[in-house]
């Protein structure tokens, strides 16, 4: 085996390797997050519209996208990998085990918090972005140029309650995935110093919070102001 | 003092012990009944009364790993009560003292549970796969001849406490045992970060923790997730930071070393 191969089949070099992916998920998160906070800009979607138009048709995006899907690809396979093989290492468990004395829930659960995260990536996946790029949504005029009403679709997908519980589901799942995420990808990298590791810690709690909570309140402001009020 | 202890007096307890026969056969929870358990009592020490009533009725004594019992040789185990090493932190099972149970408590003790440690009988397990990665690296070369002045290699006194902190390791296996993972990557770390850290580990330092972590995983340990279950159970209180500087030393020695 080449010296590549055997340092990323290794356990600390599959674990690098979710650590990068997941950091750079973050980024991807920051950048879904920013651009889609149009939608709270009340000009009836006319800048979401646009925005949309500009993701699905610029080349640099649309070369990030399939950058993107490895990410999530080699992000997904490298931590089913490492889950497995830590699963068989104990193969008679405790009959009485207090693992709450010793360590977070959250730390303990990435794979069940991630296994949540992706069923509602396919739901998220199939209703917007596999209808905005394979579907026919309306068209809508905005300075004389048509656009395909993607607001709408997100509107209206936010007007039924179960559709929003699933949204709000996922981005706690998503909280606690990052929760401990964040600074553990620091971690495993092996950034870790006593001048920064509190700093990188704060942030990481408070980007599990922002960001999540950010993502959520999109479906609520829609289902509060349309549907509620 | 016994007198101030408002837990002085002699306690019953309820024990709930894993007998194995040997690595072969099935195992199963026995359960038995002890009298009269003085608090001032370690808990190896109730287990050799344990073993002593069983005596008296015929049964064969359960067999635990003990040494020094003053929690340096790392020889003492027991998951006692779902904790490794007992509900107590920063002890060995040598070093827990009855009076943290009270009278009428049931207690299950379980043997460290992780494929690489297989049970021997009862709660005696085979630890070996630590030593084997210690000698896959775990050294320094040493010129034979004249003994060294001491502090002829100036060393901050800094460094000189975080690799002995990482040195107080007395690979118990708490870590592995405490694990979700069964990864002995906090005592693979500590083992690495303290000769890393010092100038006579630099001779073999990006070799050893090549080699190291190869021995880890040969052995069929677990990965770590940063649960820090480890550090919390680590009876010397190895710190989960060893963790971060075995990955960093590992990438730095995967990419640099002259290991193809």
């Amino acid at each position: 085996m080449s010296w590549f191969s055997k340092t990323f089949s290794s356990s600390i070099g599959r674990k690098l390797l979710v650590a990068v992916t997941g950091l750079f998920l973050c980024s991807f998160l920051v950048v879904h997050l920013v651009g889609n906070l149009q939608l709270f800009k009340g000009d009836g979607g006319a800048s979401f519209n646009i925005y949309s138009h500009f993701m699905a048709t610029n080349p640099l995006i649309r070369t990030m996208e399939i950058v993107l899907v490895l990410g999530f690809v080699f992000h997904i396979y490298e931590a089913l990998v490492l889950t497995r093989r830590n699963k068989s290492v104990r193969p008679v468990q405790y009959a009485y085990n207090r693992p709450q004395d010793n360590s977070n829930w959250s730390s303990r659960n990435m794979g069940l918090l991630g296994t949540v995260i992706l069923v509602f990536l396919i739901i998220h996946l199939y209703n917007f972005f596999w209808r905005a790029r394979f579907g026919e949504p309306n068209m809508i005029p905005i300075e004389g140029t048509d656009y395909d009403d993607l607001y709408s679709v997100v509107v209206q997908s936010f007007h039924l309650w179960w559709y929003v519980l699933i949204y709000v589901l996922g981005q706690i799942a998503l909280g606690y995935h990052l929760y401990h995420g964040f600074s553990s990808a620091f971690h495993t990298l092996g950034l870790n110093h006593k001048k920064y590791t509190p700093a990188i810690q704060k942030f990481g709690a408070f980007f599990s919070i922002v960001v999540p909570a950010g993502f959520a309140a999109m479906p609520l402001y829609f289902f509060i102001k349309d549907v509620v009020l | 003092m016994a007198g101030n202890n408002p837990n002085s007096k002699p306690m019953n307890l309820t024990l709930k012990v894993w007998r194995q026969k040997n690595s072969k056969a099935a195992g199963n929870l026995e359960t038995y009944q002890i009298k009269d358990i003085s608090p001032e009592m370690s808990f190896l020490e109730m287990m050799d009364v344990l073993n002593e009533d069983l005596l008296l009725k015929g049964i064969d004594p359960v067999a635990f790993d003990h040494d020094c019992r003053e929690g340096i040789c790392g020889m003492c185990s027991l998951y006692i009560n779902g904790r490794a090493h007992g509900p107590e932190r920063g002890t060995t099972t040598c070093q827990l003292h009855m009076r943290k149970f009270s009278d009428g408590d049931t207690i299950t003790i379980e043997p460290w549970r992780a494929g690489p440690f297989p049970v021997l009988k009862d709660l005696c397990t085979d630890r070996s796969a630590l030593d084997r990665i210690q000698q896959a690296g775990g050294y320094i070369s040493v010129n034979t001849g004249g003994v060294p002045d001491a502090n002829e290699i100036p060393i901050p006194k800094t460094i000189a406490d975080k690799a002995f902190d990482a040195a107080t390791c007395i690979q118990c296996g708490a870590c592995v045992a405490a694990c979700k993972n069964g990864s002995a990557m906090l005592f693979t770390s500590a083992k690495v970060s303290q000769l890393a850290m010092l100038p006579q580990g630099q001779v073999e330092r990006k070799t050893r923790v090549e080699n190291m972590v190869a021995q880890m995983d040969k052995e069929g340990f677990g990965a770590c997730t940063n649960i820090g279950s480890c550090a919390a159970e680590c009876p010397v209180g190895i710190s989960l930071e060893n963790i971060a500087m075995l990955n960093r030393e590992y990438i730095g020695a995967s990419f640099t070393s002259e290991n193809v």
